[in-house]
């Protein structure tokens, strides 16, 4: 068991691995709670057109994933006022394109589908030293944000109207935390992949709510989770050479389904 | 500037796209007042009161708040709002009252953020108030729809507000609770001289409880405080139509 610490690649994916643990149910508790659970999946593969345009361009795919993915999310909000009574709508347009251009750059360089693999589904062999300070430095970056507007964010996910009227500055605040999603959906890719990550924002978050007492309580029952199958999932997925992203996203399935089970005793 | 008059609104013209709303309509309010604003469906009460919270901005006319313009108004913790519950929050949220409670002590961006001891020592202050200091650490959701609502005033009562807006407060809420609800606004504005505006479309409840009633139809006030009550009955009579009788109480 030891010697699984012992390289290089699985202390980095373990060590990427803690810190998205700890990102994604932060940002996805905020998403669930405001009904938003579908922005994860639509940035999710708007940051894999921007891994495949960062492979056939021959630039460090996770910068261009971040580039990508962030613009997106900007896109979204802009077709959110758009659309006001259809917010569902500026999320699927969002999908499409991405998706759109991710097939085509994948179908326009074929011999890059192998190192694609890795980014729609998780592999712990892949995560580079480079992508493991990015994720060091961003998702210190993220915590610290959350952690420094929690009160703001809680308000807007409770009550948004409420929150302006009470001073907050409800539209900035969204707009950098819609930032901070496509951000963390970039840094989580390498672990989960592209096709899970917006799970790994959501499962968790079920399965903590459930057992809720307060809201900082849901929160940190939700990273529980989350570090509970990320790094059981990684060690797995090491031992029965299994993808990783569908190994952790299975296991938070099953904590989901045995709270469920236990709470219906 | 008459600090007596809190709210002033000088023939404010709102329209949604090219319907009007509200028109020409003027309101005054002074410390101390307990207006109800009443009128049917679609009448633009709850819009009266969106325009005075900065949400909706008027097409035409003004409106002060504390004697100044609204567009330079940002003392925003003077002013307290309460909305109808059902389109208050999603009752499977994991919050305590507490937390629902504290998350509106928001000083402004200028000010520093209160510590944790500050507070829980606020919070608990105002949940004092409302009769509801046993509850702070019980899910939001796991209170019935009276107990909600007077969690929501102590949310409101928490920056020390000089007046309180309540839209529709107690739609679907049981009577016992609506009475209790009442009785706390009325110790509200009497002992603690916070002024109250309310808008309903329940008639009998604002003319009974209110000090001044003003009425609204079609985009327009159609009584004022100044009508005698009697003129207040008659007119609210064509609106609502005969079949109703009015109880109207003097304070």
């Amino acid at each position: 068991m030891v010697e699984i610490f012992q390289y290089g690649f699985m202390q980095r994916a373990l060590m990427a691995g803690v810190i998205i643990g700890i990102l994604c149910p932060t940002i996805g508790i905020f998403l669930v709670l405001r009904r938003m659970s579908m922005i994860g999946n639509s940035l999710s593969h708007v940051a894999l057109s921007g891994v495949a345009a960062g492979i056939v361009m021959g630039i460090y795919p996770l910068a261009m994933a971040l580039i990508f993915s962030v613009a997106a999310a900007l896109g979204i909000e802009q077709l959110r006022k758009m659309y006001s009574e259809y917010a569902e709508l500026a999320m699927a347009v969002i999908l499409s394109a991405g998706l759109g251009v991710a097939v085509v750059l994948i179908s326009y360089a074929k011999s890059i589908n192998i190192d694609l693999f890795g980014y729609l589904f998780g592999n712990i062999l892949t995560v580079r030293p480079e992508d493991m300070w990015l994720i060091a430095a961003l998702g210190f970056f993220i915590i610290a944000f959350v952690g420094l507007n929690f009160r703001e964010l809680f308000y807007i996910a409770f009550d948004e109207e409420s929150a302006r009227i009470a001073g907050i500055p409800v539209k900035r605040v969204n707009l950098l935390f819609t930032v901070l999603i496509a951000m963390t959906i970039t840094l989580s890719m390498r672990i989960v992949g592209a096709l899970l990550v917006s799970s790994l924002m959501v499962i968790p978050v079920a399965t903590g709510i459930q057992l809720a007492k307060s809201f900082r309580h849901a929160t940190l029952l939700s990273v529980i989770a989350a570090e509970t199958a990320v790094i059981s999932g990684i060690i797995l997925s090491y031992y029965l050479e299994l993808a990783s992203g569908g190994t952790i996203v299975l296991l938070s399935v099953t904590f989901l389904m045995l709270v469920l089970g236990l709470k219906k005793l | 500037m008459n600090t007596e008059r809190l709210v002033r609104i000088k023939n404010v013209y709102f329209e949604y796209g090219k319907e009007p709303v509200l028109i020409n309509v003027s309101l005054d309010i002074a410390k101390g007042d307990y207006l109800g604003v009443v009128g049917p469906n679609g009448s633009g009460k709850s819009t009266l009161i969106k325009l005075i919270l900065g949400i909706l901005k008027p097409s035409g006319g003004s409106i002060e708040l504390f004697g100044k313009n609204i567009e330079d108004f940002d003392d925003w913790e003077q002013i307290g709002y309460v909305k109808q519950k059902a389109a208050s929050f999603n009752p499977g949220f994991p919050a305590t009252v507490e937390e629902v409670v504290g998350a509106n002590l928001y000083p402004g961006k200028n000010a520093p953020k209160p510590g944790a001891k500050k507070l829980r020592e606020r919070v608990n202050e105002v949940l004092s108030i409302v009769k509801m200091d046993k509850y702070g650490r019980k899910l939001i959701g796991n209170l019935s729809g009276g107990q909600q609502q007077r969690i929501f005033i102590a949310r409101a009562l928490i920056n020390s507000p000089q007046i309180l807006l309540l839209d529709e407060p107690t739609i679907g809420i049981d009577l016992d609770s609506q009475r209790e609800f009442y009785s706390l606004l009325e110790r509200l504005n009497r002992k603690m001289r916070i002024t109250i505006m309310m808008v309903s479309h329940d008639i009998g409840v604002i003319t009974q409880r209110a000090g001044r009633v003003v009425c609204m139809g079609d985009g327009k006030l159609i009584c004022h405080p100044n009508n005698s009550r009697s003129e207040i009955s008659g007119i609210l009579k064509k609106v609502y139509g005969n079949t109703m009788d009015l109880i109207i109480h003097d304070h």
